[in-house]
């Protein structure tokens, strides 16, 4: 008698436990939506970014990896804000930070010293390759201008970055665009970008996922709210660091 | 009739949580795998059917929300077999080893005696559960090389670069599959005598 009855209380907390375990999983499906992800699913994605800003060190590097061979295409993985005509020759980006606002063709970013990594840039799809890059490094680029900070000389803290026609948008914190291995590069795999790589310049940031590494910059701007991102309007990880 | 009190509390919680949190990984994990299918290719027809392609966001979402509660519940169980004395029931020791293969053909009947249970459980049983623990190591320290190969960049290494480390991760999902399948059909053919001690806990001789 006495085991019929512990049996059938566990039989309950199972039960319980079967559509308590349905129950939330529908709930954070078919609930509501933080910028297309679920909301339990947004808190996870901003509470796994607190946590790894305190585990983790801004300044620790991608691995260095073998430089892959001269002038290998690196894979190109789709075409966003690359579609719409652009003249390379005229070609300008526009920095916007506080009241300034610069036009700079791109002879202004050879003028500050070549940075080059090889490392693996990761796809948040799954791939990754060893890619060599090279550019003006972005703490470097904003040192050269004296770009980013406000009227009390701190940084703010995030650069927004745009294609020209306006059609993929990142936002970056400014601890991660300063990182030693972030590039406003011209170059990958020693030659000149191609056109589907994000010619005639475009970042890369080898400790996010690709999805950051904006191809093709045509605007840069600085705040101190979170500018758009495309991707993260999409349900993905806004920070998605690596 | 003897009584016997085969499974605590906590082993069972363990046990059933762990159920959960292995199939959302699997699951959430397969919506990942779908967007770069590097080892098999599932056709986009079959993908559509199982309704898991362009479901990338949602994967990583589930994955690196439900890694939280299931490494956690791995640990407490870990914790609870080292402390508890528990560890000695699974713990395969030489003689266990030797025991796998009689005790697997015993039960695929191809041989009339297997060698006698040694505690809770067989030596295949044994061997098993003492590998599902290790594999569940395996997959988080793969899983956070594959997360995190910037800041654990060391681990990614060792483990033989990110794409291999994804890699293993991949087979240990399988080897999970593959686990959960023969513990299935073995839990369906020892009957609900043995089925009852994992929800209540106790079993009847």
């Amino acid at each position: 008698m006495r085991l019929n009855k512990r049996l059938l209380i566990s039989l309950i907390v199972g039960l319980v436990l079967v559509v308590g375990f349905f129950t939330t999983f529908n709930y954070i499906q078919k609930g509501p939506k933080i910028d297309g992800a679920p909301s339990a699913l947004r808190h996870s994605f901003m509470w796994n970014e607190k946590v790894w800003s305190i585990l983790s060190s801004a300044r620790r590097m991608s691995v260095k990896k073998p430089k892959p061979p001269k002038g290998k295409a690196p894979r190109v993985n789709g075409m966003l804000g690359l579609e719409s005509p652009v003249d390379l020759k005229n070609y300008v980006v526009t920095v916007e930070s506080g009241n300034k606002e610069l036009k700079l063709p791109l002879g202004m970013f050879h003028l500050i010293s070549k940075s080059s990594y090889s490392t693996d840039f990761r796809c948040i799809e799954g791939w990754s390759e060893e890619t060599h890059y090279a550019g003006a490094r972005f703490s470097d680029f904003m040192k050269y201008y004296d770009l980013g900070k406000k009227a009390d000389g701190t940084y703010y803290q995030y650069v927004g970055l745009e294609t020209p026609d306006g059609k993929y948008y990142v936002s970056i914190d400014m601890e991660s665009m300063m990182h030693e291995q972030t590039v406003l590069a011209y170059e990958m795999n020693e030659a000149p970008l191609s056109l589907e790589n994000g010619a005639p310049i475009r970042l890369i940031i080898p400790i996010k996922y690709g999805i950051k590494s904006l191809k093709r910059i045509g605007r840069i701007f600085f705040s101190d709210s979170r500018p758009p991102d495309y991707w993260a309007e999409r349900g993905y990880d806004w920070y998605s660091g690596l | 009739m003897k009584f016997i009190e085969k499974h605590s509390r906590i082993l069972r919680i363990c046990h059933w949580f762990n159920f959960f949190f292995l199939f959302l990984m699997i699951w959430s994990g397969i919506l990942i795998y779908w967007a770069h299918q590097a080892y098999i290719v599932v056709p986009e027809n079959v993908a559509e059917q199982l309704g898991i392609d362009h479901r990338l966001a949602e994967g990583m979402g589930w994955h690196f929300f439900i890694m939280w509660p299931f490494a956690l519940n791995g640990i407490v169980y870990v914790v609870y077999l080292a402390l508890s004395g528990d560890w000695k029931f699974l713990f395969p020791d030489r003689q266990s080893f030797r025991e796998v293969i009689p005790v697997v053909l015993h039960d695929l009947k191809l041989r009339s005696h297997a060698p006698p249970i040694r505690g809770k459980y067989n030596a295949a049983q044994r061997v098993a559960y003492f590998m599902v623990i290790l594999m569940g190591l395996g997959s988080l320290l793969t899983g956070l090389a594959i997360y995190k190969p910037v800041q654990v960049g060391w681990l990614t290494a060792l483990l033989g670069g990110y794409p291999f480390a994804r890699f293993l991760h991949f087979i240990l999902m399988l080897g999970f599959v593959f686990f959960f399948i023969i513990h299935v059909i073995q839990v369906l053919r020892a009957g609900w005598n043995n089925l009852r001690s994992m929800i209540a806990g106790y079993e009847i001789e």
